[in-house]
């Protein structure tokens, strides 16, 4: 089930560091987006994209044909692919009320986030580490962004990460996903 | 057939539909994309074109002069510093009747360096006859590459042509779009025909010497092909509408003009951001409209001037800067110009600059300046660095 129906906008702002594939998650959160009936939009913050510098993507959802080109500042979603950019960053700047903050941490601290959104905290470097043997946690982060949010299917996600990345690659990444989606959906 | 992809991937794959027989370019951010994956198509099979690889944007659109004189139907994109260094080619491109088409993947121009989107690089070009069309969108900077191709080979008009998207904005985004098929291209874009064509069993030259009893006659004639090229681009724009099912026969498209006081006069991706702008500002009883320019070079004077007769003023956005001019837009003049004698109160603001970021709020202060009487002015600017 699908929530995005008669909604007209929902927006997703993602924070990383160079490096960690935020671009490529908004990307493939659009393309599993669409691929779930939904119009959306993925564009990169135009920053300096030097390793390790923090970064954000955006991505757009609507049940119509989306215009709106400027960059996202009152998000419903924010995904914090990095902890330690929280001390840095004002990573939870305007972000709705009703909305969803997933972290990926190794240590869930007391963060500062806006009165009635939800905070999703799991160890998506951890997941990445045991199923493809690299920090980069930007699959199981899209794992857990599906399984929160609803915004996208988990089949769709499996098939748009097929499209990207060659064969045993990709199916290492959905079991990252896998792990991740379970993990929120069950509540942990 | 509707796939999501990158905005340059989208410019990609309608460059491979056109078919052309040579593509020469050289990478710069943010056109990269679009060249990559074209020269992957070549180097797969995928296309059917010479690539030519060079050290330079001046000989790229030299190699595609050379190209196109004989007698192949070529393509390039370039981008800010890339166009820069094309600027003596361009005019001799225009002034051989060479129907080359380009890509131009908006980017503001340097010192200081900047990677990012505005207009100043084709708005600079203005005057080197080339026509220029603006896109909004991934689809309509897919689809405006059938109709400059179109318009470009046509025998009435042999000119060449850009087509300009907003880099990053337009070329880094991911978005829906309508993908034609090969055959409804095929049909809608037949082969090209050159008229003339260098050819060493019967050698001609191109580009010669003229006098000053020549010269005026020759530039004279680019202006009149320009003419020619403005109606062609209403009916071509409607053939390719009758033959995609999404209609360019608009040299302008107008969006909510009907009883405006304030129109917004705007070119690219901006039109889009300015439309929910306009939505939000008629929910709250505020009278505004958008009248977009999709084609800047042939520039559409009586168009602008039927489509903004009714309305109380005019705020041109403009995504580049006149240095020194009075109204500080390059556009805003002309489009005062089309309106001269009306009394309709025309301003030009400059905005989005080196990629700074424009938001919906943005166009709601502009209409505030406008009614205020406010304008011909750089806006949002930051007074802590003046």
């Amino acid at each position: 089930m699908l929530n995005y129906v008669g909604i007209l906008l929902k927006e997703l702002r993602i924070h990383g560091r160079g490096g960690q594939g935020s671009v490529t998650a908004a990307e493939l959160i659009a393309v599993a987006a669409f691929e779930s009936g939904a119009f959306s939009q993925a564009f990169p913050a135009f920053g300096v994209e030097r390793r390790g510098a923090p970064v954000q993507a955006f991505v757009r959802f609507s049940d119509q044909k989306i215009r709106l080109r400027s960059q996202i500042y009152e998000p419903d979603y924010i995904i914090v692919q990095d902890s330690t950019l929280i001390k840095d960053v004002p990573v939870f700047s305007g972000l709705k009320k009703g909305g969803i903050a997933i972290i990926n941490t190794e240590k869930a601290e007391d963060y500062q986030v806006p009165e009635g959104v939800r905070l999703i905290t799991l160890d998506a470097t951890k997941i990445a580490l045991d199923v493809l043997g690299l920090p980069i946690a930007n699959t199981a982060l899209m794992g857990a962004f599906a399984a929160a949010t609803g915004e996208i299917e988990f089949s769709a996600l499996e098939s748009a990460l097929r499209d990207r990345f060659p064969g045993p690659l990709a199916e290492k990444n959905i079991l990252a996903a896998r792990r991740a989606f379970d993990m929120v959906r069950e509540g942990v | 057939m509707r796939k999501i992809m990158e905005g340059s991937h989208a410019v990609a794959e309608a460059v491979r539909l056109i078919r052309p027989g040579v593509i020469s370019a050289y990478p710069i951010t943010p056109q990269t994309h679009i060249v990559e994956r074209l020269a992957e198509m070549v180097a797969d099979g995928d296309l059917d074109a010479d690539y030519i690889t060079v050290e330079s944007e001046f000989s790229a659109l030299s190699a595609c002069l050379g190209a196109s004189a004989a007698g192949s139907r070529v393509y390039s994109a370039t981008t800010s510093q890339g166009l820069a260094f094309m600027f003596e080619v361009l005019f001799n491109v225009a002034g051989m009747r060479q129907p080359v088409v380009m890509s131009i993947v908006n980017r503001a121009l340097g010192a200081p360096l900047s990677i990012w989107n505005d207009h100043q690089d084709s708005v600079s070009c203005r005057d080197s006859g080339w026509f220029q069309l603006y896109a909004e969108d991934a689809q309509e900077s897919m689809d405006l590459h059938f109709l400059a191709y179109r318009v470009a080979e046509d025998h009435d008009v042999l000119l060449p042509g850009f087509v300009c998207f907003d880099g990053f904005i337009l070329s880094h985004t991911y978005e829906p779009v309508d993908m034609p098929t090969q055959e409804e291209i095929d049909a809608y874009l037949p082969p090209f025909v050159p008229v003339n064509v260098l050819d060493a069993k019967n050698p001609i030259s191109m580009g010669m010497y003229a006098t000053p009893d020549y010269y005026t006659e020759f530039r004279y004639d680019i202006d009149r092909a320009m003419d020619r090229a403005k109606d062609l681009l209403v009916t071509a724009g409607r053939e390719l509408g009758e033959s995609i099912g999404r209609d360019y026969s608009g040299l302008v498209e107008e969006y909510r003009l009907e009883d405006a006081d304030t129109a917004f006069v705007a070119m690219g991706s901006l039109c889009g951001t300015v439309k929910d702008a306009i939505d939000e500002m008629r929910d709250s009883g505020i009278k505004a409209g958008l009248l977009k320019i999709r084609s800047y070079r042939p520039f559409p004077r009586a168009e602008i001037a039927k489509a903004l007769s009714g309305v109380s003023r005019v705020a041109v956005l403009e995504k580049n800067v006149s240095l020194g001019s009075a109204m500080k837009g390059a556009v805003g003049p002309e489009v005062k110009d089309a309106l001269w004698g009306s009394g309709i109160d025309v301003f030009s603001y400059v905005l989005g600059l080196g990629g700074r970021d424009v938001r919906k709020k943005d166009i709601a202060a502009i209409n505030a300046l406008s009614i205020a009487g406010k304008g011909d002015m750089f806006y949002g600017l930051r007074e802590e660095l003046i």
